[in-house]
Order: C-alpha cells, then sequence, then structure tokens
C-alpha cells in the first residue's frame, strides 16, 4: 500500500516498542457491566463484518465445480477439493519467486541509504536540513502517475531490463522518503549527548554513524525493513507500467489470473489471492509490533 | 585540531556528501521527472509514433488541459474522483474512530480485535480486489452471489443493488473495500492518539464536574484533533492517487468506475503520451494542494 506521513515525531522509541505499550498507562476501569457488554457485543459484530472476506477466500478456495450454483455461494463446499490451490500455485509460483528477488533486495538497499539521510538529517545536520528533508519527504506523496510517462522513457535510455531489475530501482528510489522520514524520527529520540561525546573524542561523522548510531538502530531496520518488504510486495503501479506477465511479480501475475481467463474461476483466483498475501501476513502476524510502528512512521504525538 | 561541536554542524560539504546519492536520484526521480512529464503534457504528443519518436510532435501549451477538462468523460472521472474521496474518507475516519473508541478502555482480548481490525492493511489492494469483486456481484434474485445473496439469505432483500455498475454513483461501491482495508488504520491512529492524553487531564476534567460529553468536548477531542487531521491528510491523498482496487475490481474499460489514475492508464497504453502526462500533472496538483500546506506548517511546528 501507499506512504504515509509526517509529523516529526518517533516512529518508534530507542526501546523498540512503537505503538503506547499498555503497561505504560494506568489501567482504568472497564465500566459498567451492561456498558462492557453492549461493547464486546458491537466489537465483535464489527469483528465478524470484517473477517466476511476472510471466509469467502477460504471456502470458494476449496469448492470444486459442483458448487458452482449461486444458491450456493456462501455455503460450504460440498466436496473439500486442492485443485484450485494446485492450479494457483502452478500459475503464480514464477512470480512469487520474481516478487523475492525484487523485494529483498530493495528494501535492504532502500534501509541503508534511509538509515545514513536520517542520520544526516537529524544527528549531523547542517543549515537548510529542514528544507532538504521536507523536500524529499515530498516524493512520497506524488501520484506516480505524474512520472510515469518521464519514467518509461529514463527507463529505456538506461537500457535496464524490463521486470525485476527496473522494478527494483524504482522500489529504491521511491522508498527513500519514507525510509528517511522513519529512521530520522527514530534518531530523533537519541540523545545529543551521545553524538557530541564521540565528537569530543575525535570521531567523525562516518566513524560516529558507524560506532554510535548504526548499533543502535536494529528496531527502526525492522520497522523500515517490513514496511519496505510489505510496500513493494503489494505494489501493482509500478508493476503494470514496468513489468510483463513473463517477468512480472506476483500482483500482476494474481491480477491476470483472477481478469485474464474468459470465463471467471473465483475459486482459482481466491486461492492465489491467500497464496499472494501469505508472505505479507505472516510478517504481519509474527512482527505484528513493528508493523504497526511504520504505519505510525511518525504520524502521531505521544 | 578539534573542532566544536557546533562548527562542526555548520559545514554543509561531509554530510551533503554522504546524502548525495539520496539527493541525486530523488532530485531526479522526482522532480526532474515531474518537469519532463509537464513538457510532454504541453505536447501534441498522441500516437505510438510521435510517441518512439518516428513522428514529428508539437507543442500545444494548455490545450490538452482544456480538452481534458471540457470534456464530458474526463468530468465523469473527477466526478467519481470526488465522491470517492468523500464516502472513502467519512468511513474510515468514522470506523476508525468507532473502533479506537470502543477499543480505548483496557479490556480482556483487545489485541485480538485490534489485530483482525488491522489485518486488511497488510493485504494488496489486487489481492483484496478478488473477493471484493465476488462480493459485489451485482446480479440478484435466483442468480445473486455475493453480498446480495447474503442480503437475502438474512431478510434484506431490499438492500440488493448493482454496486459498482451504477453509472451514477457505482464508484461509492469500490469505497466499501477501501473502506474495509483502512479503517483500521485511522483506529491505530486514534487509539495512539487516546493512550497519548494524560489521565491527569481526564481527571482534572472530573474532579471539575464535568459530564462525559463535556469531557470529550473540551478535553479529548480538541487532543485528537491533529491526529483527524494526518488522517484526512493520509486517506485523502491515498484516495486520490487510487487505482489497484479500481483496476481489479471492475477493470479500465468500465466507463462507471473510471477515475484519473484509471484515464492515465488507458491514455498510456494507446500511446496518448500527451494526454496521459496532463492527467498525471492534474493528479499531482490535486494531491500538492492537500499536502503542501501540511507538510510546510510541519516543516514551520519543528523551527
Amino acid at each position: 500500500m501507499t506512504a504515509l506521513p509526517t509529523e516529526a515525531v518517533p516512529a518508534s522509541r530507542p526501546t523498540g516498542a512503537p505503538s503506547g505499550p499498555a503497561h505504560a498507562r494506568p489501567r482504568r476501569t472497564g465500566g459498567f457491566p451492561v456498558a462492557r457488554t453492549l461493547r464486546y457485543a458491537a466489537l465483535l459484530l464489527f469483528l465478524l463484518i470484517v473477517l466476511i472476506p476472510v471466509y469467502v477466500l477460504l471456502v470458494t478456495s476449496f469448492k470444486g465445480p459442483g458448487d458452482a450454483s449461486p444458491a450456493r455461494a456462501w455455503s460450504l463446499p460440498t466436496e473439500w477439493t486442492l485443485d484450485n490451490w494446485d492450479t494457483a500455485w502452478t500459475t503464480l509460483s514464477p512470480a512469487i519467486w520474481r516478487t523475492l528477488q525484487m523485494v529483498i533486495p530493495s528494501a535492504l538497499i532502500a534501509a541503508l541509504l534511509g538509515s545514513v539521510n536520517g542520520f544526516v538529517l537529524s544527528r549531523w545536520s547542517f543549515r537548510g536540513a529542514n528544507l532538504v528533508f521536507t523536500l524529499i519527504l515530498f516524493g512520497m506523496f506524488i501520484p506516480y502517475q505524474a512520472v510515469i510517462i518521464p519514467l518509461n522513457e529514463l527507463v529505456l535510455d538506461l537500457e535496464l531490463p524490463s521486470g525485476v531489475p527496473t522494478l527494483i530501482l524504482l522500489h529504491v528510489v521511491f522508498g527513500i522518503p519514507i525510509t528517511t522520514l522513519i529512521f530520522r524520527n527514530y534518531y530523533q529520540t537519541v540523545p545529543h549527548e551521545l553524538v557530541e561525546a564521540a565528537r569530543i573524542d575525535g570521531a567523525g561523522m562516518l566513524r560516529t554513524y558507524w560506532s554510535v548510531i548504526l548499533p543502535i538502530s536494529v528496531p527502526s531496520f525492522v520497522v523500515v525493513l517490513i514496511w519496505q518488504f510489505t510496500s513493494a510486495w503489494n505494489d501493482f503501479l509500478f508493476a503494470v507500467f514496468f513489468s510483463s506477465s513473463q517477468n512480472g511479480p506476483v500482483t500482476l501475475a494474481l491480477n491476470n489470473l483472477a481478469n485474464g481467463a474468459l470465463l471467471q474461476n473465483y475459486g482459482v483466483s481466491m486461492a492465489g489471492a491467500l497464496f499472494a498475501s501469505l508472505p505479507t501476513l505472516v510478517v504481519y502476524i509474527i512482527l505484528g509490533k513493528y508493523f504497526i510502528g511504520g504505519l505510525m512512521s511518525g504520524s502521531v504525538k505521544s | 585540531m578539534i573542532k566544536t561541536a557546533k562548527k562542526a554542524g555548520r559545514k554543509a560539504g561531509a554530510p551533503l556528501l554522504l546524502i548525495a546519492p539520496s539527493l541525486i536520484l530523488v532530485g531526479i526521480f522526482v522532480y526532474g521527472l515531474i518537469g519532463a512529464n509537464f513538457k510532454t503534457s504541453l505536447s501534441d504528443v498522441h500516437t505510438a509514433g510521435q510517441a518512439t519518436g518516428q513522428a514529428p510532435a508539437g507543442t500545444v501549451w494548455l490545450d490538452n488541459y482544456f480538452d481534458l477538462l471540457g470534456s464530458e468523460a474526463f468530468q465523469h472521472s473527477l466526478k467519481n474522483l470526488f465522491l470517492y474521496t468523500g464516502v472513502f474518507l467519512g468511513g474510515t475516519m468514522l470506523m476508525g474512530f468507532l473502533w479506537a473508541w470502543l477499543l480505548e478502555r483496557p479490556m480482556k482480548g483487545e489485541g485480538i480485535f485490534r489485530s483482525v481490525y488491522l489485518f486488511p492493511m497488510a493485504v494488496s489492494f489486487v489481492a483484496s480486489g478478488v473477493v471484493w469483486r465476488w462480493l459485489l456481484n451485482s446480479n440478484q434474485d435466483q442468480s445473486a452471489t455475493g453480498l446480495n445473496r447474503l442480503f437475502q439469505m438474512i431478510g434484506l432483500d431490499f438492500l440488493q443493488n448493482n454496486w459498482w455498475n451504477n453509472v451514477d454513483y457505482g464508484i461509492t461501491a469500490i469505497a466499501i473495500p477501501a473502506i474495509w482495508q483502512l479503517s483500521g488504520y485511522v483506529m491505530a491512529l486514534f487509539l495512539a492518539g487516546f493512550r497519548g492524553i494524560p489521565d491527569e487531564l481526564r481527571e482534572a476534567a472530573r474532579v471539575d464536574g464535568a459530564t462525559t460529553w463535556q469531557l470529550y468536548r473540551h478535553v479529548l477531542f480538541p487532543q485528537l484533533s491533529p491526529i483527524a487531521l494526518s488522517a484526512l491528510i493520509i486517506i485523502g491523498h491515498m484516495s486520490l492517487k487510487s487505482f489497484d482496487l479500481i483496476m481489479s475490481i471492475s477493470k479500465p474499460a468500465n466507463y462507471q468506475t473510471k477515475v484519473p489514475a484509471v484515464d492515465m492508464y488507458v491514455f498510456k497504453s494507446s500511446f496518448d503520451y500527451a494526454n496521459a502526462a496532463a492527467v498525471g500533472s492534474i493528479l499531482l496538483v490535486l494531491v500538492a494542494l492537500v499536502v503542501v500546506p501540511y507538510l510546510v506548517r510541519t516543516n514551520r511546528k519543528e523551527k
């Protein structure tokens, strides 16, 4: 999904606890029993509504041709079959592999650049650094539609192969604003004294970055890598303009699978949608705390 | 020689050199290309021959903009865009705030609710488009599937409708999956906001005898308003750029649900680069109107 802003505040605190940890606030009472019951009922209702698409995806992906009748649209499969999963995997697995090849290098490179930028713009800054930062940040809000036509020519001029190599470049370049933002916000929470002490000890800029800043950057590297991984994995816009179904990522392959065939086979496309979402969902489930840290990237004053 | 920290801080040479790669990349790919795009939008490159440089191209200045803004088809796209943005913004703000408000007090199982409300954020629009295309199927009665069938099953037949196949407001149907996908994010923003409010503030209000409404009106809402503004800007600019979801639910050929980003794709596919570039620039202006004041304000506040 697309980018997020911006108030200049810590994305995640140095402790690595991004969104106000529960134990930090005094427990207030849960309210009167009736009010509490009503609240639970409302929350449960919304939970069910949010999960409707998940039910549809799962159930449909296990249905065979015998369940094609509209009357059975919402029922469980009469006969559970793995055929759809099989077909979807055969169709999508090359694209999933290409997406991994695209996402991992672009996340790593964008994170490194963002870390250096964040350090310079917050803790080794210079006159005009704020303006430079704002100019970089603007890059994260622009609609890419406003650059795609000349970008297309530029990519041709650079003679970059279409597909993975081009997409790596684009995800790195257009990832710089958000990674810079997250690191800058994080480094602003690093005490000035730490940097000053290194300077007084005679450490230069690179040495300070290498031996003081980088070692404490692990939490924000996790946040940034997850963010870049997710947004590059889920990207469709660059994919559709700068790759083809032969060399493109999984979003493009899924879109072709779902919309390409003359006869729509929802079972296969839903199994495919689940495959395509699995990596980001696994990251969300395992590293949710850091995922939210990326989402928040500074839009909240605390 | 030992420089004092302050003096060293003022020297721009070394730090600029370190961030030079990023500055050059952003300079070229963002600002340079925006300029080049604007230049193309002033040209008359409407055919494949011109796009590939085999046929001559001229400059028509702002004619493409006038033609676009004057055409019924593009006005329809703009109308769709504003309708979509209105519903998307309204829906996410309402649901996001409601969920945050319900989850604001500590309670058992809050983590599960939070995680489930937020999970659609981790899924691509293309993947969610697959299932929402099924849910928003316009067939009704006997042949109904999707939500229309569900409405029949729970006795709400009258709710059956055409969804995105309606020419006038079909686009608002596509705002439903968008709301599904981003309300959790707005919730997370508001939750962080609620938790940032010191308990002493509430206590003080209570000691002063404030009613619950007064507490919200005079203490909580003012504290939350910067977050509401952030959420509006984030969702608003995302909405103006919406493309993936619309493409995966209704395909570019659908007049009912087209927006400028879809027009841009169609123009590009038919080598009408001038119009594609013009649509891109129009989108950029729309987004900039929302974002630039916000960035300037943020920048100023920091100084």
